[in-house]
């Protein structure tokens, strides 16, 4: 017992780890701030070109979805941080994290939106159009705020799964949360660091996921 | 006609391909197992937790509770390095490959555990009743009346994460797990060439395609019932 507080718990190496900890939250904040618009903006994208009339625009978007659903995130990074350098195109840490997140944020969050889109009745877009609409003010005025509304849970859901696909970052030494965690463990040969980098994701993301299980039952019924 | 034939040289050599193709088809292996594994523990174990959940005895629900948020709201991998290198030095050295089995498995247990859980609460409280009525007991009900009803309802998000978890698996590499993404990295640097990754990504295409678009599907299927 001793044992594992000294080895899971310990004060003094949480206290010692806690400024280069805050500093990683930084980051992990930053790729956030940077990560999830460029993902709802991509998916946005994907979702009209996967529901539009023509079938040339929808079906290689849904093939694209489907390919970056069916690639792991971190293979994405990897190829994209360690592989793409082989064609003379080097890239920072966090260009490479952002790029492949794009493009596995992208196909997610399109699903979402797509999902979003057909739920909006046929009617609505005919009946914004026959007031004299344009297709374009249409979508923008009256399909997407409905559709947001009725995917918000799967929204949110989402955001909390690229919140902590953040900590893929570390794989690629950029400094955020885990990697500063985990340097500080190897540097102290003890896992408290990655105790306490537990406990800032714990309070930034248990809220939401609370919040979430909630509002999503209080929709099914 | 030249960028074509180093892009290929650089991302689809044939010399290469051939020479590492073995290493990452034994990667594959590691990885399939892995999956069927964890997507097995997590599914029996979700399954098991909504069902003691079913039964509501606070402190028990309680306690499934905190489990399903605390590996619903942390990163696996935090868990995976934190279960790594922090449980030897208490005397628990487990191998990589059994930690990445154990973190995900629970992962997926939590997610399923919710997921079976608001399938059965959406359940009609009439089913509950009828089948009491006829004189089954509530471990009867459940089992045979309302848990069948519930899964058949959520077989659509638990396939999505069940495959967004077995994807998971190749965060495994970090911790030095032989699985597809593992060997891909040692060929590419032994080679000195992208090849090995191009590979591996297809091989990551090819496992998981199939459950993406049956995943689609499941989801058409059942959308009706959205009405």
């Amino acid at each position: 017992m001793d044992q594992l507080v000294q080895q899971f718990f310990n004060i003094d190496i949480m206290m010692r780890a806690w400024p280069a900890i805050m500093r990683g939250l930084g980051m992990t904040l930053l790729i956030c701030a940077v990560v999830i618009p460029l993902g709802l903006a991509g998916g946005l994208i994907a979702a009209l070109a996967s529901t539009a009339g023509s079938r040339w625009l929808r079906w290689p978007a849904m093939a694209l979805v489907d390919l970056f659903r069916a690639i792991p995130p971190l293979v994405l990074l990897i190829f994209v941080y360690a592989g793409l350098p082989f064609a003379g195109l080097r890239l920072s840490p966090f260009a490479a994290v952002a790029i492949a997140f794009l493009l596995n944020n992208s196909a997610y969050y399109g699903e979402v939106f797509r999902a979003g889109l057909i739920s909006v009745g046929k009617g609505q877009w005919e009946a914004a159009r026959s007031t004299g609409l344009t297709q374009r003010r249409t979508l923008i005025h009256v399909i997407l705020p409905q559709a947001i509304r009725n995917v918000l849970p799967d929204l949110i859901s989402n955001t909390v799964e690229v919140v902590k696909l953040t900590s893929l970052a570390s794989v690629v030494s950029l400094g955020e949360l885990l990697h500063a965690a985990d340097l500080a463990r190897s540097v102290t040969y003890n896992a408290s660091p990655l105790t306490l980098a537990a406990g800032v994701y714990l309070v930034l993301l248990w809220p939401v996921v609370r919040f979430l299980g909630r509002y999503q039952r209080r929709i099914a019924v | 006609m030249s960028n074509l034939d180093r892009f290929i040289e650089t991302f689809l050599n044939g010399a290469v391909l051939a020479k590492y193709t073995p290493a990452i088809l034994s990667g594959v292996w590691v990885t399939v197992e892995l999956s069927v594994l964890i997507v097995i523990a997590g599914t029996v174990l979700g399954v098991a937790l909504a069902c003691i959940r079913a039964y509501r005895i606070r402190p028990v629900s309680f306690v499934i509770v905190i489990y399903a948020d605390i590996f619903r709201a942390l990163p696996p991998l935090v868990l995976i390095l934190l279960a790594y290198f922090g449980l030897p030095n208490i005397g628990l050295s487990l191998s990589s490959s059994a930690v990445l089995f154990v973190i995900l498995g629970l992962t997926l247990g939590a997610f399923a555990e919710e997921i079976v859980w608001a399938g059965i609460t959406a359940t009609d409280k009439g089913q509950w009743e009828a089948a009491r009525s006829t004189g089954l007991g509530f471990g009867q009900s459940l089992i045979h009346v309302v848990l069948p009803q519930a899964v058949r309802m959520v077989i659509p998000p638990l396939t999505n994460r069940a495959i967004a978890i077995t994807k998971m698996t190749a965060l495994g590499t970090v911790i030095g797990v032989p699985d597809i993404l593992n060997q891909a990295t040692t060929a590419q640097s032994f080679s000195g060439n992208a090849s090995p990754l191009t590979l591996a990504a297809i091989a990551y295409v090819a496992l998981f395609l199939p459950f993406v678009i049956l995943s689609r599907w499941l989801e058409s299927r059942f959308s009706w019932k959205k009405g």
